[in-house]
């Protein structure tokens, strides 16, 4: 799904977390906001999800006006930066939970939805844990389980805050090529949030740099490696 | 770590010296001793002075019967519904931001620090026959004060923080990230309340409840206030026993008493009970 950014905006209270950004998303793009802390990149992931709505400027899926759609219409899967798995569910129902939500007339059979579970586990690479409680897995399989639920309610897109942020960098590494096989599969358009330009710039197609509310440039990584276009990008992405 | 063998002459620096932990442990046995289970086991064997039938026949006395009715009835509706305000006031402190938050929670608090007569005053100056809303609603035909909504009101007051002070800090520590992703996986906020919200805090809200009603049932301040201490009628348990005590009706006053109490040491029974049963899940979200 193509997603453009039409001249948002976010204020909280005082601070201005962004000022008007605009922003083009090519469908089926793996797209990675880069800047430092405090940049905007989660705010703006959140305006993204519904989960935050922006102060002015709209924000259009596919050519239509979405600003106003609410969370559950907007299908987005996604991913928060500490997993928020539910914590009294087992694995298994943290992946259904999107289906069983469904409205009677749209819900699947409980079959049907074991059946989605079960693939999904196998997608993520960890058959066996459905039975198991979140506080029975390690950071890694929190994340993997966290995107496998993200999934299971076939989203639009994909949005992911620090999806490595919390991990060792071998599980980092391997987690990255994870994401990026999911995301080659399915070819959801896809963002994800992160402070680590080595990150974006080996996972990404597309990288936009963002630093105090404002995007500084956006562009595929060798572009911006080759032609940084403000000295806070070749800072960043040199540091 | 117990059997981990310390080196002569050393202690872990978390462990105090013999002497003083005896010390502690004995000054702890004794104060509870004396300030709680000597009460306790004088009230029941006050209440079996003259033997169990003089008890039991003093408990059968209409007003007892009465007493304890209605103070179950209090609790039935009084309980319930702080638990609905508690919640509702937890999950709208906790879960949104806004302006005079502070104010809010400081509110909550404030059955605790006014005096139970002087909150049962305020009832009286509100709903009073010499009112203009109290007037209105005994013409109506419904009397507050002297009565039963009066009584329920009093104690719903008094009780009220107990809800909301256990699930604030719960709701506090847990965020509000599991509410967010089961809303952008489809679900409405109603099922999100159930499905996410409720679960989580169940045990403080068990033990929320738990503490609301042990106090409903034995408020005795501010329905002093607005009962009227009409017997057989807005005598509550506390207020009957107080009665029955002040016309040197020991027996009799014990026996309630003692009624009293058991329905408090259920309360905590039922809570160790659930507390021992769950112990495991208890140990996975760290409270109590
Ligand atoms: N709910 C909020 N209320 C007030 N200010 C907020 C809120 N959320 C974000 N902000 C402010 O908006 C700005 C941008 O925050 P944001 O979370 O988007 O940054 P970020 O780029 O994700 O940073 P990080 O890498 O640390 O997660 C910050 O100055 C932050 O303090
Ligand atoms: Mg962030």
């Amino acid at each position: 799904m193509h997603i453009e950014i039409d001249g948002i905006s976010k204020h909280f209270a005082s601070t201005a977390a962004l000022h008007p950004v605009s922003l083009s998303i090519p469908s089926g793009a793996l797209v990675a906001l880069l800047g430092p802390s405090g940049s905007g990149k989660t705010t703006l992931l959140r305006i993204l999800g519904g989960l935050e709505f922006p102060t002015a400027g709209r924000v259009l899926f596919d050519g239509q006006d979405a600003t106003g759609l609410s969370v559950q219409d907007r299908r987005a899967g996604v991913v928060f930066q500490s997993y928020a798995l539910f914590r009294h569910m087992t694995v298994f129902n943290n992946i259904a939970y999107g289906l069983n939500a469904r409205p009677r007339a749209t819900r699947p059979a409980k079959a049907e939805i074991a059946r989605r579970v079960t693939k999904l586990l196998d997608l993520i690479q960890l058959p066996d844990i459905g039975a198991r409680y979140p506080s029975q897995l390690s950071g890694g399989q929190r994340q993997r389980v966290a995107l496998a639920r993200a999934l299971a309610i076939e989203p639009r897109m994909l949005l992911l805050d620090e999806p490595f942020g919390a991990l060792d960098a071998m599980v980092r590494k391997e987690l990255r090529q994870g994401l990026r096989d999911i995301h080659d599969e399915t070819g959801l358009t896809t963002v994800f949030v992160t402070h680590d330009q080595e990150e974006a710039m080996e996972l990404a197609d597309l990288v936009v740099v963002m630093s105090m509310g404002r995007i500084e440039q956006v562009g595929r990584p060798a572009d911006i490696r080759a032609r940084p276009a403000t000295s806070f990008v070749r800072d960043f992405i040199t540091a | 770590m117990s059997d981990i063998t310390h080196p002569a002459g050393f202690r872990p620096a978390t462990t105090e010296h013999p002497l003083t932990r005896w010390l502690l442990v004995g000054f702890a046995v004794l104060a509870m001793g004396l300030l709680v289970f000597a009460p306790l086991v004088a009230v029941f064997a006050e209440a079996l002075r003259d033997g169990v039938t003089a008890a039991l026949a003093s408990l059968g006395n209409p007003d007892a019967q009465a007493a304890i009715r209605l103070t179950l009835a209090i609790a039935a509706i009084a309980v319930p519904l702080n638990a609905a305000f508690g919640i509702a006031a937890a999950w709208f402190i906790t879960k949104f931001d806004f302006r005079g938050k502070a104010v809010l929670i400081t509110l909550i608090d404030l059955p605790f620090s006014v005096s139970p007569v002087v909150a049962g005053l305020c009832i009286v100056l509100m709903f009073g026959a010499n009112s203009a809303l109290g007037g209105w609603l005994v013409a109506q035909g419904y009397p507050v004060v002297f009565a039963l909504p009066g009584i329920v009101l009093a104690t719903m007051f008094v009780t009220f923080p107990f809800v909301a002070r256990e699930l604030i800090p719960v709701m506090v520590e847990q965020g509000r990230a599991e509410e967010e992703a089961a809303l952008t996986l489809g679900a409405s906020g109603w099922r999100t309340f159930w499905t996410v919200t409720l679960p989580n805090i169940r045990w403080a809200l068990l033990y929320g409840v738990l503490l609301c009603n042990a106090r409903a049932m034995g408020e005795f301040g501010a329905v002093a206030v607005v009962s009227g201490k009409i017997r057989g009628q807005t005598a509550t348990m506390p207020i009957t026993i107080e009665m029955l005590y002040n016309e040197y009706l020991s027996v009799a006053a014990f026996s309630l008493a003692a009624v009293l109490s058991v329905l408090a040491l259920v309360t905590l029974l039922f809570k160790t009970v659930l507390e021992l049963r769950h112990a495991d899940q208890l140990a996975a979200t760290h409270r109590h």
